[in-house]
């Protein structure tokens, strides 16, 4: 029996190895407090948005990281789509927001210009500018978890603050309000 | 004096579940035939003891006897009956119970039914599920009682979550266990298997039914869990790519490629290293799957809270049953050779590229589920994994799959041609081009290709048994006679097969979904998908032990009322919770599916509006697949594998597969 067969063999055995290992570490560090699994903070925090170019609804101008890297005011970046139930039920939301005067540029994820167009003519467009994901690469970059997911850009175009799922009279007041004030 | 009687027969069901280990594993290495047949009377007393465990605790939840905790916790006397028991197993300590059970009920039946295994065999495979069986018993009994008494007891219980108070949730992690844990059986083969050093095509024909037997269960389990979230979540999802629903996809993958391995191992006595570690690798992602999200570790929507201390036992426990298993599979599975050569296109050939495939999608998988907590460890960064990375991952290793998978089944033994192979299913091949062409043409790439692939599955595998029958080319009545004499395992590998692209049509179906959301005052009405949507009525109804609102919602196409339906929100007590009932109908191939979301304080009804096209498929195609393998279950040869029978099928002038 060569040696090369043996090696393959024991390949098994040496990842689980590992992987038990490190889930020992993992688990150390939950009872120590280091690490909550439950967490979903966003690695963009205090960083710029990764380099993304993405085209608009029909043809128009869509946008890229440089349209977003240093905005005259804080800003949201709202991931949507016409087929998610949770982002119509956000619409009214955003429609109230993008009242308030804050600018707030769309990512549509995984959509079409037809379902766009219907989703607009019912909820309403609240979106300053608009850029369409269709590939859904972008959202891997960024991290979604999906939608809707909001991303509160500063004027230095750094994130600051992310929210998975819809935003609720709640989340405004505790979360996106403050800091708002903050950056503006 | 009931729950002590069960806490008594816990503790001696650890005992046996041991003493059933070691008995059955190191028996036969001392020649012992007394010992050896010890093994099954081992196991079938370790499983009454166990089951007279779970009687006592399902026992303590019918009375409602709130001095035990568990009961207290996650029951209530306001509860249906069928809740209070399913309330049993509905949290972590009391699916515990239910896990080791099901194990025993695996060990019981080897005893029971595996009289034509050689004796050494036998006591083997009985003694690795009993250790297998007895570790989990002690995590039960030590970290995780569901027996501890509380004093003084509370006058009533905490409840059973309203959500879980559903008769498809009832159902749904019996069966889904009995998948996972079904599969110990082969883990037990593999591993005696590697204790005798020997696999020969015996071995695989023994393997196969329990793989078989495991795998519809759990093909059942996912079908009735993603059934289940589909019509309680009320988005309608099917799929969400959360941790749990992962880690019961993982085992199914590996154990879909154990059952068409485990076919070449019968057959052709190659592939048998590749076999026993995808045995061992279906049981360990089972166990890690359902223990891993228990741990915590995972971020899940289906909490089990657990201790960590808990946490620590079980990765023990797993650290010891797959490191094990996986150290003597260094040791003893190189000298494993194979015994059959193949061309590069046979249906050897062909069973590995599904093996490929299914292992890559179960590794992309596994990556995308482990990522989080394992990026935080090495890169110091927490991420989320979602399904955009999964949607994009899984299509592309999907799509090739479904491509070789209507080819597959074609293909003879030992060496094969394309050409004919490819003749046999041009119709199918031509049915798929036109949909997809047609579909690109009204609706987007994505669901054109799902649509076509589903379609060119479905229909090869329907000419396959055409052609096996001969339709068309002799009399009706002589198909008929050929239908008959089919092997019900070719028949039912057909029926897996189309159960598959049946699954595949629906996904791709449900990708033209359409809904809306709405607020609708009585008498007024909103436009989906074709149709007219009108609130005639919201009012109050009783219900068991929870006060409801229903919405009167009357469908109408072209101004015709063809469907009244009646959306509900329940408003539960203890616990003070509000759950939406969907209210769905369906015609086969298209749900129409309505929530009732809401009530504004402005007035009217928030309603959630849905058109689901093909929505069925995807649990008539779950079914059927589980169905397929259960037909070929029923199979004669893989009941008694008489070789006799055999060469009479082949007399009747059916092609052997």
């Amino acid at each position: 029996m060569n040696t090369t067969r043996r090696l393959l063999f024991t390949a098994p055995l040496a990842a689980v190895a590992l992987g038990g290992a490190a889930f020992y570490t993992i688990l150390e560090r939950m009872e120590a407090n280091k690490y909550d699994p439950h967490a979903l903070p966003s690695p963009l925090i205090g960083k710029k948005p990764p380099a993304f170019n993405l085209p608009g609804l029909n043809g128009a101008a869509g946008f890229a990281n440089t349209d977003i890297a240093a905005p005259p005011r804080p800003m949201l970046v709202n991931w949507f789509a016409s087929w998610c139930l949770p982002c119509a039920e956000e619409a009214p939301m955003m429609a109230q927001l993008a009242k308030t005067g804050l600018p707030i540029w769309g990512i549509a994820y995984q959509d079409n210009a037809a379902a766009l167009a219907n989703y607009f003519a019912q909820y309403g467009n609240p979106y300053a500018r608009l850029a369409l994901d269709t590939p859904g690469l972008t959202a891997i970059n960024w991290g979604v978890y999906g939608v809707p997911e909001t991303y509160l850009i500063d004027k230095d175009g750094i994130v600051r603050w992310r929210w998975a799922g819809a935003i609720t009279d709640d989340v405004l007041a505790n979360g996106l309000n403050p800091l708002l004030a903050k950056y503006s | 004096m009931i729950p002590e009687l069960g806490h008594f027969a816990l503790a001696l069901a650890v005992a046996l579940a041991f003493a059933q280990g070691v008995i059955g594993v190191f028996a036969p290495g001392l020649r012992d035939p007394r010992a050896m047949r010890a093994a099954p009377l081992l196991a079938l007393s370790h499983f009454l003891a166990i089951g007279a465990a779970f009687l006592a605790l399902i026992y303590a939840g019918v009375v409602s006897d709130f001095t035990v905790e568990n009961v207290a916790d996650f029951s209530s006397s306001l509860v249906p009956l069928i809740y209070r028991i399913s309330g049993t197993w509905g949290n972590h300590d009391g699916s515990m119970v239910l896990w080791c059970f099901i194990l025993s009920l695996c060990g019981a039946t080897v005893a029971a039914f595996g009289g034509n295994l050689p004796a050494s065999l036998r006591a083997r495979v009985i003694g690795v599920l009993g250790l297998v069986s007895g570790g989990f018993l002690l995590f039960t009994l030590t970290v995780s009682d569901p027996f501890t008494r509380i004093w003084p007891p509370p006058l009533d219980g905490a409840g059973v979550n309203p959500i879980l108070q559903d008769p498809g949730l009832a159902f749904h992690p019996p069966v889904l266990y009995t998948g996972y844990v079904g599969f110990s059986v082969a883990f037990a083969f593999a591993i005696a298997a590697l204790i005798e050093g020997r696999i020969d095509a015996a071995w695989g024909r023994w393997v196969r039914p329990w793989a078989l037997i495991s795998w519809c269960f759990l093909t059942a389990g996912i079908t009735l869990g993603s059934w289940w979230s589909y019509y309680t979540l009320g988005w309608g999802g099917y799929w969400f790519w959360d941790p749990v629903e992962n880690a019961a996809l993982l085992p199914w993958l590996t154990g879909t490629a154990l059952l068409h391995c485990a076919i070449v191992v019968e057959k052709r006595e190659s592939l048998k290293a590749w076999t026993v570690l995808l045995a061992i690798a279906t049981f360990s992602l089972s166990l890690s799957g359902t223990f891993l999200v228990r741990s915590g570790i995972l971020n899940s929507v289906h909490s089990f809270a657990a201790a960590p201390d808990q946490g620590l036992f079980i990765l023990a426990l797993l650290g010891l049953t797959v490191g094990g298993s996986l150290l003597l599979f260094a040791i003893r599975a190189p000298a494993l050779a194979a015994a059959g050569v193949y061309a590069p296109l046979s249906r050897e050939s062909a069973l590995v590229v599904n093996n490929i495939f299914l292992c890559s999608i179960a590794a992309v998988v596994f990556v995308g589920t482990l990522y989080p907590p394992f990026s935080d460890l090495l890169f110091g960064v927490q991420l989320s994994v979602g399904a955009p990375f999964f949607n994009q991952t899984v299509l592309p290793l999907t799509a090739p799959l479904i491509l070789a998978m209507a080819v597959g089944p074609l293909l003879p033994w030992k060496r094969a041609a394309l050409k004919p192979a490819l003749e046999r299913i041009w119709l199918a091949a031509v049915a798929a081009i036109i949909v997809m062409l047609v579909m690109t043409e009204q609706t987007n790439a994505i669901t054109a290709l799902g649509l076509g692939g589903g379609v060119w599955v479905v229909l090869s595998a329907l000419s396959d048994i055409a052609e096996r029958t001969k339709l068309g080319r002799v009399g009706l009545g002589d198909s008929v006679t050929r239908l008959r004499a089919m092997p019900r395992a070719a028949f039912g590998a057909a029926l897996g097969h189309i159960g598959f692209g049946v699954l595949v049509l629906g996904i791709a179906g449900m990708t033209l979904a359409t809904q809306k959301v709405v607020v609708l005052n009585a008498g007024q009405s909103a436009d989906l998908g074709g149709y007219s949507w009108t609130l005639n009525d919201i009012h109050d109804a009783p219900g068991p032990n929870y006060a409801q609102r229903v919405a009167d919602v009357t469908i109408s196409d072209n101004g015709k009322a063809f469907l009244t339906l009646h959306p509900s929100r329940r408003m539960f007590t203890t616990p003070k919770v509000i759950t939406n009932d969907a209210a769905i109908n369906t015609n086969g191939f298209q749900d129409i599916y309505v929530v009732f979301a809401d009530e504004p304080a402005s007035g009217g009804a928030e309603l959630r509006l849905n058109r689901h096209p093909l929505a069925p498929e995807i649990w008539f195609g779950g079914l059927i697949m589980a169905l397929g393998g259960a037909l070929s279950l029923s199979d004669r040869r893989l009941r008694v594998g008489a070789p006799a029978r055999k060469k009479k099928a082949k007399v009747a002038g059916v092609a052997a597969e």
